[in-house]
């Protein structure tokens, strides 16, 4: 019986400063699949990913993008985090004075007034994050510093995936979080994610690289060129673009 | 050329009424310090806005007032009263009121500290007082200061003998009432001797919302080896006038923490000054100011490495709301010799409102070429990039503004040893941000 979709992309096109960069998108993700968006630079990937968070910075100009049957072009970014989306970000932001503990048991208490339940204290939260820490395998090296002040390139990204341990998110949009990990860390941070999947959480993983997609393997992939996804495929697309390069796309035409 | 006012004679004459009445019985060293005190503020008059440490801010409704000096309380405060000023019910402390000190408000300490008035310190203890007092806060630029100098009489005097650790905080409160256009002086005095440790909480505030002046000094000298970690909490009334210097001086490998906040004041003036005298030293100069409505602060800050292998690490936010105006300048001396000096210094403004303003200005002079020195600034709105950020994960914006806003200042609060008086500053902070 096929599940209707999580997220209905049709027709998306949106623009930041003036510069149209998605040029007509679509795409569906229903619960429990692993969707990954690759292609070159410019082509619009993290755009994509920045667009369905709700970014202010993009405006869209056409198409509709449907979660849980929602409009959800026409919510706040917030309301779209109480209602399950997640963006682990390329570029995590770094907030001063604010813990890291600190910063995620706000968040989880927004999250947690949306769906009526009650907010945790201090020492709750200690303890729900203990579990979380520990069900993933991590240390809490982390947790009382200032949210991202000072991290590392891998400990911002290894951040960004400690929240969505946390947040436990409907769907999860990963947006190069590859970018700047060493193999290690890149491992680590797979087989976070890989323990995060399950049936009723989907994933939209968005890179520039097929390395990623060794240890996260993807239901499905699709090609991104010039603001329009050119080709959708299953895992062994992301193998054929390893091999090929990006060159083939042209004026997203696939040309080969 | 300074503003010679009328004000300026009035000064003088109140001085020398005072003087020569009850606050005559003095020792002649005591005098001489007064009487060249007197004559260089006579000589400097205020300062205006054509003076380079003065670009930002106008003294005009100080010198255009016509305070007096500060008599003493026609009724002493309650112990009630005094509570939301003071770190819980225990601790050491020394209560002052429009300037005078209250022996049934404060409390000893022990372990062979001294903690008393700066006239007892002076009668009890004249070397110690004599060897330390006006060496360090040096006037002959700064009127304010020598004004200060020519009425020194009374304040909080600290000493810590060697090796001595004092355990709990000491406090120094210092509280203006009675609804008059009064001015105190308050002169203090810590010395803090080679291997000791100490923390203490200077606090300026009112009972009332009133218009006065309090013109401070604060000299804190830190031998070999010790530690001192100063706090400085000013709440004044948000009608009052707030001047004061705090001046540090360092020994070899000695440690100084100097936090401060300031909150209060229509107008407030804040003068640092940090002498680095011995290699090895560490300091810590760490500053909050939160400001609304038409809130004027001015820190100016100096640190003075005299010597080698020194760090000085200087943290100053501030957050601007209404029409308010903090402004920050960061002068940082590198003398020649101060090799392996490691110096950072950054100031940062929030601007919550359009009508907020700020002004910061990094002053290095660097004179030693093996040094590390580095200093940054900002002054802007929210970044829309960390909004975006807490919206992302649910936090909603009205949320995620107040959160953002108080990183900022308790970025500053958190490096804080005292945990109490964190507890405290804290809850100001929250309040202050939810009201606006």
């Amino acid at each position: 019986m096929a599940k209707s979709a999580l997220l209905e992309v049709k027709g998306l096109r949106a623009a930041v400063a003036g510069n149209e960069i998605l040029k007509g998108v679509d795409l569906a993700i229903r619960d429990g699949e692993v969707h990954a968006i690759m292609g070159p630079n410019g082509s619009g990937k993290s755009t994509l990913a920045q667009v369905l968070a709700g970014h202010p910075a993009y405006t869209v100009l056409a198409g509709t993008a449907k979660y849980e049957g929602k409009d959800l072009l026409d919510m706040k970014p917030e309301e779209r985090a109480r209602a399950g989306v997640f963006l682990a970000f390329q570029y995590p932001v770094e907030i001063r004075g604010i813990t890291n503990s600190y910063f995620l048991r706000s968040a989880l208490n927004a999250l947690r007034r949306e769906r009526g339940e009650p907010e945790l204290d201090p020492i709750d939260f200690l303890q729900f994050l203990e579990q979380k820490l520990q069900a993933i395998g991590w240390d809490d090296s982390m947790m009382n510093r200032p949210v991202n002040e000072g991290f590392s390139g891998g400990e911002k990204k290894r951040n960004e995936i400690l929240q969505l341990a946390v947040l436990e998110p409907r769907l999860a949009i990963l947006d190069e979080t590859d970018s700047g990990l060493d193999i290690d860390a890149l491992k680590t941070v797979a087989a976070t994610v890989n323990q995060l999947r399950i049936p009723d959480r989907a994933f939209l993983i968005v890179t520039h690289y097929q390395r990623l997609l060794n240890y996260i393997k993807p239901d499905v992939v699709h090609v991104l060129a010039d603001g329009r996804i050119v080709k959708t495929g299953g895992p062994e697309l992301a193998l054929e673009l390893e091999a090929k390069g990006y060159d083939w796309l042209r004026d997203g035409v696939m040309v080969s | 050329m300074a503003v010679k006012s009328s004000t300026v004679e009035r000064l003088v004459g109140s001085y020398q009424a005072w003087a020569t009445n009850g606050a005559s019985r003095v020792p002649a060293w005591l005098k001489d310090l007064r009487e060249g005190g007197i004559t260089r503020f006579g000589d400097l008059g205020f300062p205006n806005m054509k003076q380079e440490a003065w670009r930002f801010t106008s003294v005009a409704p100080i010198a255009e007032t016509a305070f007096e000096l500060a008599y003493p309380p026609a009724r002493v405060p309650s112990f009630a009263e005094i509570h939301p000023f003071l770190l819980g019910d225990s601790g050491h402390r020394l209560v002052f009121v429009n300037g005078f000190f209250q022996r049934s408000l404060s409390t000893p300490a022990s372990d062979g500290v001294r903690l008393e008035s700066l006239a007892q310190a002076i009668a009890n203890e004249p070397d110690v007082v004599r060897r330390h007092l006006c060496k360090y806060a040096e006037f002959q630029d700064r009127p304010f200061c020598a004004l200060n100098t020519a009425f020194v009489a009374e304040g909080a005097f600290v000493h810590v003998p060697a090796k001595v650790t004092v355990a709990e905080p000491i406090q120094l409160l210092f509280l203006t009432t009675g609804g008059k256009q009064v001015v105190t002086h308050p002169r203090n005095l810590v010395v803090i001797e080679r291997e000791a440790r100490a923390a203490i909480v200077e606090t300026y505030a009112s009972l009332e919302h009133d218009v006065y002046w309090t013109n401070a000094v604060t000299e804190i000298t830190a031998g070999e080896g010790a530690w001192v970690d100063f706090h400085r909490v000013q709440r004044e009334s948000p009608r009052a006038y707030h001047v004061a210097a705090t001046q540090t001086h360092q020994g070899r490998d000695s440690t100084v923490n100097l936090h401060t906040v300031a909150f209060g004041g229509a107008l407030a003036r804040h003068d640092i000054g940090a002498v680095m005298a011995g290699p090895g030293g560490t300091l810590i100069l760490n500053g909050l100011y939160l400001l609304a409505g038409a809130q004027h602060a001015d820190h100016h800050t100096t640190i003075d490495h005299a010597a080698d292998h020194c760090e000085s690490h200087e943290y100053f936010n501030g957050v601007l709301d209404g029409h308010s105006r903090g402004v920050f300048t960061g002068r940082i001396i590198v003398r020649p010799g101060a090799q392996k000096t490691d110096s950072k210094q950054t100031n940062n403004n929030l601007l919550l409102s359009t009508g907020a303003h700020a002004d910061s200005q990094p002053q290095l002079e660097i004179y030693a070429d093996d040094v590390r020195c580095t200093h940054g600034s900002t002054v802007g709105p929210l970044d829309p990039r960390a909004l975006f950020y807490l919206q992302s994960r649910g936090v909603g914006e009205h949320e995620a503004r107040r959160l953002l806003t108080y990183g900022f200042a308790a970025e500053i609060l958190g490096r804080m040893e005292v945990a109490q008086l964190r507890a405290q500053l804290d809850a100001i902070v929250r309040g202050r941000l939810a009201e606006s």
